[in-house]
């Protein structure tokens, strides 16, 4: 019987919280809707602030954490307004089944396109200053003088004038009792105490004595491990499966052919794995056995001839002006499929009991997650619970919920039992949605005065948007296919920017840094080769083009310049490379100085990486994130790359899907230069630069261009540092 | 099988060929210890066997059998963390922690056998990978923790 035919019944709420809570740390409080008070009577201000009368400091986390540090920068937003104590503060997560039933009081929960402090700062800050506004209400009330006469700070509601002051924790429960103002004035940021300073992360105590748990780590008394393997070859099904070998081995419970994969469930993850192997699987591979990146790569080719093309961008005309010019430049430009490889592959425990669904997992969007679970459980959204875990990464992998819905389809099979399901690397990196292989074609004209009149960027390339999410297309044009070239910043007056949508049967999906992991490497080495042809600086040709239209990206490009000390000489046989990007609300840019030996090393002497995020919430945060984003964009930029054969991806595991190492991390300084009046993401837009200024340094060091990635294709290494 | 975990003796009835890894995480409940690969390439699964690190992924318990093993859990002493530990707080090492575990106990096998490791002897010891890249922030929690000359 599955779980669909067993009359589901609207459970128990509080109970079913209750008891569901004590298996998930974080979760004690219970359930009560926001603005409410629990059943300890601690005060509950609003959705994101409770204050116990500990003076502990409650404030709420909705999204998930795996490494980006906004658990912690978040929560210090709230806490800056609201004037809290930030020592006694302690971050708690909301889940997806208190945002569902209390419609939605903690807005989108997606850790994802490096948008947590962007799009929730303003309602953050807000919720701070609504709980303190409060606070001091109740105060004031109760000291029977004006409001506007009482100040805070740490804690504390103060009154000079009477000399009376008392704290949070003592005046929280008649604040909780005052009305929530309307509207509240936020500091100006002059007046910030917290918020700008480095912070440390508030997750980073329980990393290193190993007590955080991650979705991997989910532990449920009678629990039971599952191995999974799916079609080689993308969309292919079970055609017959054979598990005569190993159904009767030691641990092993059951064998399920669930049609688009087989599942393998045992009491201990190993014997799983190991018998999964010696299934014998017919699989039913489709019409795409035969795919390989020949193939592939002929087909992006023929988007430059496709008839109907999309326009992403059409300023002046183009095409008159690249006709009329006296020099035109070519190239073709190639970026390669990129696999996520997070370090914990994707894992998520599902347990289905007859009246509700619970879930472990680690999952860049819980709400997402839970809504998976449902559709795929049949049951309805609010009896399914998903316990917020630590990721350990998530590079946009955990956001899509592709593997949610295996391990419900798993325990479906298997009413009454937690499964935990775990990728090994082999599945992992097998079956990723990739990072999309991109072929672009650049034409530009420069006139006599070495300036660019026309650019034309042709891309044929997947869609991320019309395959994963299914999304119709503005005029035809997939955004991130397109980024940072529909929206370069440079006064080029004709401007064309088209697109073909070319899809295969590799599945894309969101990677870290998304189209401004791949399109500022092409968009930004093209320019250096325009640059050289104009015979021209690339700093002062970037410069020349930035005009006044576009102050962040110039002000930033010269603070990185400037640290970098771009101009001044250099030792011998070392060479500098510049870019400049903008993405994700941010403005960033960088410079690298690297020398190349005749075997091909490339040794990096020097990167320097800057940021102009608005706002520097959490400094020391800012400069993790850049220091991991050289890392990201060095794996990808040497060694990445996913070729196919056969329909199947040939690359497996770290052996030959490459990733850098500690004694190959180069010298990374950061510029955090910070210009304010704006929010801009951190996670992602640090890495758009990197690609471009090591390459055109690259480039500078050996004469020749690089016009595909990854270097090891061009005999390039990456030397020791 | 015996194993001694974190200073606890723990009996378990496992093939013999069982990896380590497994044996802890799924038969003792010793989650410290991550998987990654399965081919000794990442660290992810590191663990101290007789002081000295191994990829308990690759590594079969009955070769652990009646050995000392600490995983990141059993580091610290009681509610005192080890320098190592401290370090990476002071430092703000991690990210999203997930490999963290194997590289402070790459790191404190390090420091046992060098107390003041150069930059090569840091290159040849820390070789587990970081995906969100902490690299610089690890060879500086070394350093830091060599300058101080506590023992480990």
């Amino acid at each position: 019987m599955s779980s669909t035919d067993q009359g589901v019944r609207q459970p128990d709420r509080r109970l079913f919280l209750k008891t569901s809570a004590t298996a998930a740390a974080g979760l004690s409080l219970g359930f009560y809707l926001p603005g409410r008070s629990d059943a300890n009577n601690a005060p509950r201000l609003n959705a994101w602030v409770e204050v116990r009368p500990d003076e502990t400091v409650i404030i709420r986390y909705a999204r998930a954490e795996m490494g980006q540090g906004s658990r912690t920068s978040a929560p210090m937003l709230v806490a800056e307004e609201l004037d809290a104590d930030w020592g006694r503060v302690r971050v708690e997560y909301a889940t997806a089944h208190e945002n569902l039933a209390s419609k939605r009081a903690y807005g989108d929960m997606a850790a994802v396109g490096s948008r947590t402090i962007r799009q929730s700062q303003d309602y953050l800050r807000k919720a701070g200053a609504t709980a303190r506004h409060m606070l001091v209400a109740a105060a004031a009330q109760q000291w029977g003088v004006p409001a506007g006469e009482c100040t805070t700070a740490k804690g504390r509601v103060m009154h000079a004038a009477s000399k009376r002051s008392v704290t949070y924790g003592k005046i929280a429960q008649a604040a909780a009792k005052m009305e929530a103002p309307k509207e509240v004035t936020l500091k100006d940021p002059k007046n910030w105490t917290l918020v700008g300073k480095s912070i440390a992360r508030v997750d980073i105590p329980d990393i290193v004595t190993g007590r955080i748990r991650y979705g991997i780590d989910a532990q449920v008394p009678g629990m039971l491990h599952a191995a999974v393997a799916a079609c080689p070859v993308f969309n292919g099904k079970v055609r017959t499966m054979d598990a005569s070998k190993v159904q009767n081995r030691r641990g092993i419970v059951q064998v399920l052919n669930l049609g688009e994969f087989v599942a393998v469930v045992a009491d201990n993850y190993w014997r799983a794995k190991e018998a999964l192997r010696e299934v014998a699987i017919d699989w039913d591979v489709g019409a795409h056995g035969g795919l390989s990146s020949a193939a592939i790569m002929e087909h992006f080719k023929g988007g430059f001839d496709q008839a109907e093309l999309a326009v992403a961008r059409n300023d002046g005309n183009t095409g008159d002006a690249l006709s009329k010019a006296a020099r035109v430049f070519e190239a073709e430009y190639y970026t390669p499929y990129l696999a996520h490889a997070t370090m914990e592959p994707l894992v998520c425990t599902a347990w289905l009991k007859p009246d509700s669904l619970e879930i472990w997992t680690s999952t860049q969007n819980p709400e997402s997650t839970l809504a998976t679970a449902a559709r795929t459980a049949g049951i309805d959204q609010s009896k399914v619970l998903v316990h917020p875990m630590q990721l350990g990464g998530g590079l946009g992998r955990k956001s899509p919920q592709d593997f949610t819905r295996q391990a419900v389809m798993i325990a479906k099979e298997m009413p009454g039992k937690p499964i935990k399901m775990v990728w090994s690397r082999e599945e992992d990196i097998q079956h990723d949605l990739y990072r999309p292989a991109s072929l672009v074609r650049f034409k530009a004209a420069l006139n006599a005065q070495g300036t660019i009149d026309a650019l034309h960027i042709r891309v044929s390339a997947p869609s991320i948007l019309a395959t994963l999410l299914r999304l119709p297309l503005p005029r035809g044009v997939d955004g991130q296919a397109v980024a940072s070239f529909n929206d370069h910043p440079y006064d080029i007056p004709n401007t064309l920017v088209d697109y073909a949508q070319r899809n295969t049967n590799v599945p894309v999906g969101f990677w870290r840094t998304v189209g401004h992991s791949q399109n500022p490497y092409m968009r930004e080495c093209f320019i250096d080769e325009l640059a050289a042809a104009a015979g021209k600086d690339p700093l002062a040709f970037r410069l020349s083009m930035l005009g006044g239209k576009h102050p962040r990206d110039r002000s930033i490009l010269e603070a990185v310049a400037k640290a970098a000390g771009w101009g001044k000489p250099m030792p011998a046989g070392v060479f500098r490379g510049i870019a400049e990007t903008e993405g994700y609300g941010s403005y960033t840019a960088c410079v690298c100085e690297v020398s190349v030996n005749a075997r091909g090393e490339v040794k990096i002497h020097r990167v320097v990486m800057g940021i102009d995020c608005g706002y520097a919430v959490n400094p020391d945060n800012i400069e993790a994130q850049l220091q991991g984003s050289a890392v990201h964009g060095l794996s990808a930029i040497f060694w990445g790359e996913m070729t196919v054969k056969e329909g199947r991806i040939e690359q497996s595991n770290f052996h030959d899907y490459r990733l850098m190492r500690l004694n190959e991390m180069p010298k990374v300084e950061t510029v955090i230069a910070t210009t304010g009046g704006f929010w801009g993401g951190v996670g992602e837009p640090a890495m758009a630069p990197l690609p471009p200024a090591l390459v055109n340094a690259i480039s500078a060091a050996t004469g020749k261009r690089y016009r595909s990635l990854p270097l090891k294709n061009h005999g390039l290494s990456l030397a020791r540092a | 099988m015996k194993l001694q975990v974190n200073g606890k003796v723990r009996e378990l009835d496992v093939e013999p060929d069982m990896p380590l890894l497994w044996a802890l995480r799924d038969e003792l409940d010793e989650k410290g210890p991550k998987f990654g690969c399965g081919i000794a390439q990442c660290g992810a699964c590191t663990v101290l066997l007789n002081g000295e690190p191994v990829r308990s992924c690759s590594y079969p318990v009955s070769a652990a059998s009646g050995q000392k093993v600490v995983t990141i859990e059993g580091l610290a002493n009681k509610d005192k963390l080890h320098p190592v530990q401290q370090a990476w707080i002071d430092h703000q090492v991690p990210q999203c922690g997930y490999c963290q575990g194997g590289q402070i106990l790459a790191a404190v096998a390090l420091l046992k056998r060098k107390p003041k490791p150069t930059d090569q002897d840091i290159d040849a010891a820390m070789t587990n990978i970081c995906r969100c890249g902490t690299y610089a922030r690890v060879r500086k929690a070394i350093h830091a923790v060599a300058a101080k000359g506590v023992r480990v």
